[in-house]
């Protein structure tokens, strides 16, 4: 378990505007994804809690170990932190083979032990076979690979990894999946994932912590995120979503519903929790929640398609007013070009603007 | 060929080749400090490690005079120890021509250690590696070239020192001349044809050292 409370300022200088880096979480075993945009402090963040950049406030905890304290001065060197890192640019030893690369690491071993360790990761990662091959012979998956080899060589209670998705190709992308969530079954510690991709955290993430501007601003698993992902500024971060402004004209607590008028129409919608007629208020949707239809009815909007993508599972169609509806594929054949978006009030979720 | 004395040349070897392999451990492990800690007066040791470079060298050699000459603490010390004083001995030649190498080293071998990517001392850090390690298995192999380059050119320096081993160790030939005091002797003494094939010798040598000194500068950056 990883309890983290980091605070670190950089004030403004000539050549960079000032950041501020303030977050508060708590990592049990399973994947961890840390996700926001670049710059938002992911990064720092893992790097505060292997030991390479000092906070200035806060306490980090690793099973209950204090790694670091601001309060009493306490910082563990990276050495002594056992958490395994894995670089963005995996950081293999060039001068050093595999093999090398990993017993580098199994050096605070047990002698009798380090043999056996390092041909049981080797063999877990596919890896046995280019053990003797240096880091530039080998392709980005297979460094990605032994890097992680490499990092769980130690023993590590934490692992944290740098955005190890970036560069790989959908092929490798699916191993480097695979690889990752094998070792959240034989390993069962917590696994710290940076990412600035939205499908990574979905296939990966146990939980998710969304950043923004050196604050986390929403966590929760990634389902929760997106049956409410709390502010417009997450629902358009994690993308896809239908942002709505409309104006509350009617509330019945006992039936659970409101009636909303948007989009220039009266829609029937959810029970909005402390609100008054009258008030403004931004709801979102998913595109898979709404549905193309060929009646007009209630909740129906009429329009024309904007643009019409191919997708593997469903085929997205783009409105105005960034209305978006993914269409099963078997459903949208033989559309005419002006249909009604249905967009039923369960669909509709109160966000924060 | 007329009979000469090459006693000079060997001389010279044998000073620059201990004076190198001292100064490679001394300006490494200055290097080494410098780009990994900092401490109060961080910026004094780094403009004093400069200096030896900037200074004129009978300066350098009359500041050596009064470090380890016979009144000096070392050199009476020295001399208690070995019986014999430090200054006017090969010895002191070695010292004066460290005084040069040692700059060279700590510059050269500071900015190889700086380039190297964080990530990978980072990662060695997260490995559980203690800093000795990190350093002897994973930054000195990644600076090797540049810290060769540095070598050979520190060595190539140390055979040429005039000025300051002239003043500390003196011109006794047999004893204490290195070549480049022998080459100013003989010119001296109008016996040129010493002069030429002393000062033959020693231009080989150097080229070569500096050829090879960026031979491995280059394939570093290619």
């Amino acid at each position: 378990m990883i309890e983290a409370a980091i605070g670190k300022n950089f004030p403004p200088a000539e050549d960079s505007a000032g950041f501020e880096l303030n977050v508060e979480f708590q990592a049990g075993p399973g994947i961890t994804a840390l996700y926001g945009p670049s710059g938002s402090g992911k990064t720092l963040t893992l790097d505060a809690i292997a030991g390479f950049i000092p906070p200035q406030t806060g306490r980090i905890q690793l099973n209950g170990q204090i790694l670091f304290d601001a309060g009493t001065s306490v910082s563990i060197p990276p050495r002594n932190r056992a958490c395994g890192y894995v670089f963005q640019n995996y950081a293999l030893f060039p001068h050093m083979t595999v093999r090398q690369n990993l017993a580098f690491a199994a050096n605070n071993l047990p002698r009798l032990e380090r043999h056996r360790t390092i041909a049981e990761l080797l063999e877990r990662f596919h890896l046995t076979d280019l053990a003797g091959r240096k880091p530039r012979e080998l392709s980005g998956g297979q460094k990605q690979r032994a890097s992680i080899a490499r990092a769980l060589i130690t023993q590590p209670k934490a692992l944290l990894l740098d955005e190890p998705g970036r560069g790989l190709d959908g092929q490798l992308r699916a191993e480097l999946y695979t690889t990752l969530l094998d070792l959240k079954t034989f390993a069962k510690i917590p696994i710290l994932l940076v990412t600035h991709d939205t499908e990574e955290c979905f296939a990966l993430a146990d939980n998710v912590l969304i950043y923004q501007t050196g604050r986390i601003v929403h966590r929760g698993s990634p389902l929760e995120l997106l049956r409410n992902p709390g502010t417009a500024d997450v629902a358009t971060l994690l993308g896809d979503f239908t942002l709505f402004q409309a104006e509350v004209l009617t509330l019945d607590p006992s039936r659970q519903t409101s009636t909303l008028k948007m989009l220039g129409q009266e829609f029937n919608g959810p029970h909005l929790r402390g609100c008054f007629r009258g008030d403004r208020v931004t709801l979102c949707a998913r595109p898979e929640e709404l549905r193309i239809v060929d009646k007009p009815g209630d909740n129906r909007l009429r329009r024309s398609p904007l643009r019409i993508t191919e997708r593997p599972q469903a085929v997205r169609v783009d409105f105005n007013d960034g209305l978006i509806v993914d269409v099963p594929r078997d459903q949208w054949i033989g559309r005419p070009d002006e249909v009604w978006v249905d967009i039923p009030a369960n669909a509709l979720r109160q966000i924060k603007a | 060929m007329p009979h000469l004395d090459w006693f000079p040349l060997w001389l010279s070897l044998e000073v620059a080749t201990i004076a190198t392999i001292l100064s490679a451990f001394a300006g490494i492990w200055l290097a080494w400090v410098l780009a990994n800690r900092t401490f109060p007066g961080k910026d004094i040791v780094d403009a004093l490690t400069a200096l030896p470079l900037a200074l004129p060298p009978t300066v350098l050699g009359y500041y050596l005079l009064t470090v380890i000459g016979r009144n000096s603490i070392i050199g009476h010390t020295w001399e208690a120890v070995t019986g014999s004083p430090l200054v006017f001995t090969p010895s002191a030649a070695v010292i004066a021509a460290m005084l040069h190498a040692i700059p060279l080293l700590v510059k050269s071998t500071r900015a190889a250690l700086e380039s190297i990517d964080h990530d990978f001392e980072r990662a060695g850090r997260s490995l559980g590696a203690s800093e000795w390690r990190i350093f002897w298995w994973i930054s000195l192999p990644l600076a090797k070239r540049p810290v060769a380059a540095a070598t050979a050119l520190a060595f190539a320096r140390c055979l040429g020192d005039f000025g300051a081993t002239l003043m500390i160790a003196g011109d006794i030939p047999g004893r204490t001349q290195t070549v480049a005091v022998a080459v100013y002797d003989a010119v001296e003494s109008g016996n040129t044809a010493t002069a030429r094939w002393l000062v033959l010798a020693i231009s080989a040598i150097t080229i070569l050292l500096v050829f090879l000194s960026n031979r491995l500068e280059r394939r570093r950056t290619a």
